[in-house]
């Protein structure tokens, strides 16, 4: 699955414009990355991986942002830190988000394979393996189950 | 067993005596607040797949302020879901129009020390102002917190910040906040906890204070804190609990400053830590000031433009949103706002507009902005070729007036 590489700080501005926040997640996907990497959302597969340096995913609280890479395929985000925020959001949607110290070792186009389970990356390209720092384990369930609303659903079905 | 204010917060809300910095733990939520943009249009749908109701209606307060006011269908909308799920499902407090949800919270009495909130939105950290918990959160979050009443947490450290001394005039909290960042990165609160101490802080009005916590979201810290005390109290106009640090907490960092040493400060664009003193852009000439948002437009903000801009005349357009109406009439009623009138500024309306990208004013292709909000991210406020500088009222105002980015100082002698 190919690794899309960007940098440090990508902000949520930048992954899902404010100005397209009105509308629903199928309209704001095509504009996702289109201020710095305007091909993004047209060329990006069903199964990539977005790769990122430091603090992936700073500034707003929406949720639209994780949304938006989850809605075009992304399986994963490999980040060497993450914003608090967005690492929440993006578990609370059941979208894998790994911190990696050696996310950078990934170049871009490489094919990459991400266990989130058992926080393992598979460099296909180089032939490297690349350990990830685990989801926490209170959290990985919600994720196994697609994200927090399935989760609940799941809980509260079963406590009727 | 030392804890700092933030432990001491989180303690409460989970029902334990101490907590440890880095362990898990369920907090019981006791404010939840939403606004039109992640709040009401976002959570009524996954409430109704659910079946579920809101754990306690009445810790829970919907401001909208994205939206307005509404200029499509799409934004009316979303206006209207707002008002038809506060009424469905029984919300305790709803506040229309009113302004930006960070500074009518506080302004209608729903903060006071000790409490633990969640907001749905980014800018949350502003409450710790307050000396409440107080963070940002995601609309599936809000949902479980709806459902729940609960939400978990990984204790944070604590950073402290401390500022010796006092900010010389013509100097504000936006500039402590883009210093910090610009020293430290948008990473180095590590999403724990920014506490700011010192006497050059507890000398800072409320509304100051919120300015600090405010852009602790920029830090990328969970929240900001800052210890009660009579200026709370003031604020609140109500007798507060004192909530503070025990002296020798352990602290992940502890960084000292003297404040009087510090300068305007202006962030270039794309990133508020893109930061450096405000004499190094003399040379940049925007073609728009703003003085807008949660950040830089309340009646304090409005007061520091004001003290600029008396008897001058702004040379460029000069477009001033105030952060909630309650504070617009308090501007107008002391003249703050007959002062901003008459150096030449265009009235917006009370809600977030530019700052988060929303609304009729976006900034054109090539624009060249100041701006007295958090974020000048590309493509933030409009265009993505638009390039944003921020800096404090201050010195907003005092580039309004220089046709070029301008030490508010020089102005203010």
């Amino acid at each position: 699955m190919r690794a899309w590489l960007f940098g440090d700080n990508v902000d949520t501005d930048v992954i899902a414009p404010g100005r397209y926040m009105k509308f629903g997640v199928e309209e704001i996907a095509p504009h996702c990355f289109e201020s710095v990497l305007p091909a993004f959302a047209a060329t990006v597969q069903a199964g990539d991986v977005v790769v990122a340096g430091r603090n992936f995913g700073a500034g707003s609280s929406r949720e639209q942002a994780p949304a938006a890479l989850k809605h075009l395929g992304i399986a994963a985000i490999v980040a060497e830190s993450f914003a608090g925020l967005f690492y929440r959001n993006a578990l609370n949607l059941g979208l894998p988000a790994l911190v990696c110290a050696d996310a950078k070792r990934i170049r871009d186009g490489d094919a990459i394979e991400v266990d989130a389970q058992a926080g393992r990356i598979a460099n296909h390209t180089t032939g490297e393996t690349l350990a990830c720092e685990a989801i926490p384990a209170h959290l990985m369930e919600m994720v196994r189950d697609g994200g927090l609303l399935p989760h609940l659903e799941k809980r509260l079905g079963r406590s009727r | 067993m030392q804890q700092t204010l933030a432990q001491k917060l989180v303690a409460r809300a989970a029902d334990r005596s101490t907590v440890t910095p880095g362990e898990i733990v369920t907090c019981k939520v006791d404010l939840a607040m939403m606004h039109d943009s992640g709040g009401p249009r976002r959570v009524k749908p996954m409430l109704e797949r659910l079946g579920a109701r809101v754990w306690d209606p009445s810790k829970v307060v919907v401001i909208t302020d994205h939206y307005l006011p509404a200029y499509d269908d799409e934004s009316r909308r979303i206006i209207r879901i707002a008002h038809d799920w506060v009424r469905e499902a029984g919300i305790g407090h709803f506040y229309d129009a009113q302004g930006i949800c960070h500074v009518v919270l506080p302004e209608r009495g729903h903060l006071r020390p000790g409490l633990f909130a969640v907001g749905g939105d980014s800018h949350s950290p502003t409450g710790g102002a307050f000396a409440a918990y107080m963070f940002g959160i995601g609309a599936t979050e809000m949902l479980g917190v709806l459902v729940t009443g609960e939400i978990w947490l990984k204790v944070p450290h604590t950073i402290a910040m401390e500022f010796d001394g006092a900010l010389a005039p013509g100097v504000s909290a936006k500039d402590v906040m883009l210093f910090l960042i610009g020293r430290f990165g948008m990473d180095a609160g590590q999403y724990q906890a920014v506490e700011y101490r010192g006497p050059a802080i507890r000398a800072l009005p409320m509304q100051e204070r919120m300015t600090l916590c405010n852009m602790a979201a920029e830090l990328g810290a969970q929240t900001g804190l800052i210890a009660s005390d009579e200026v709370t109290a003031d604020f609140l106009k109500r007798g507060v609990e004192v909530w503070e640090s025990d002296s020798d907490a352990p602290l992940l960092a502890h960084h000292r400053f003297d404040a009087a040493a510090l300068a305007p400060q202006v962030a270039a664009p794309h990133s508020p830590a893109n930061t450096r003193p405000v004499t190094d852009f003399r040379e940049v000439k925007p073609q728009l000031a703003y003085i807008g948002a949660c950040t830089g437009a309340k009646l304090e903000d409005l007061r520091m433009a004001a003290k600029v801009l008396e008897g001058r005349k702004a040379r460029m357009r000069l477009l001033v949103a105030p952060a909630s109406l309650r504070d617009q009439h308090a501007a107008e009623a002391e003249g703050t706002l007959g002062i901003l009138r008459a150096a030449g500024a265009e009235l917006l309306p009370n809600a977030c507009g530019i700052c988060a990208g929303y609304g009729e004013h976006l900034l054109p292709e090539n624009a060249v902005a100041i701006s007295s909000t958090a974020r000048n991210f590309k493509g933030r406020m409009g265009a993505p070729s638009s390039q944003v500088y921020l800096a404090s009222p201050y010195t907003v105002a005092a580039t309004a007036v220089a046709g070029r980015i301008a030490d508010p100082r020089e102005l203010l002698q």
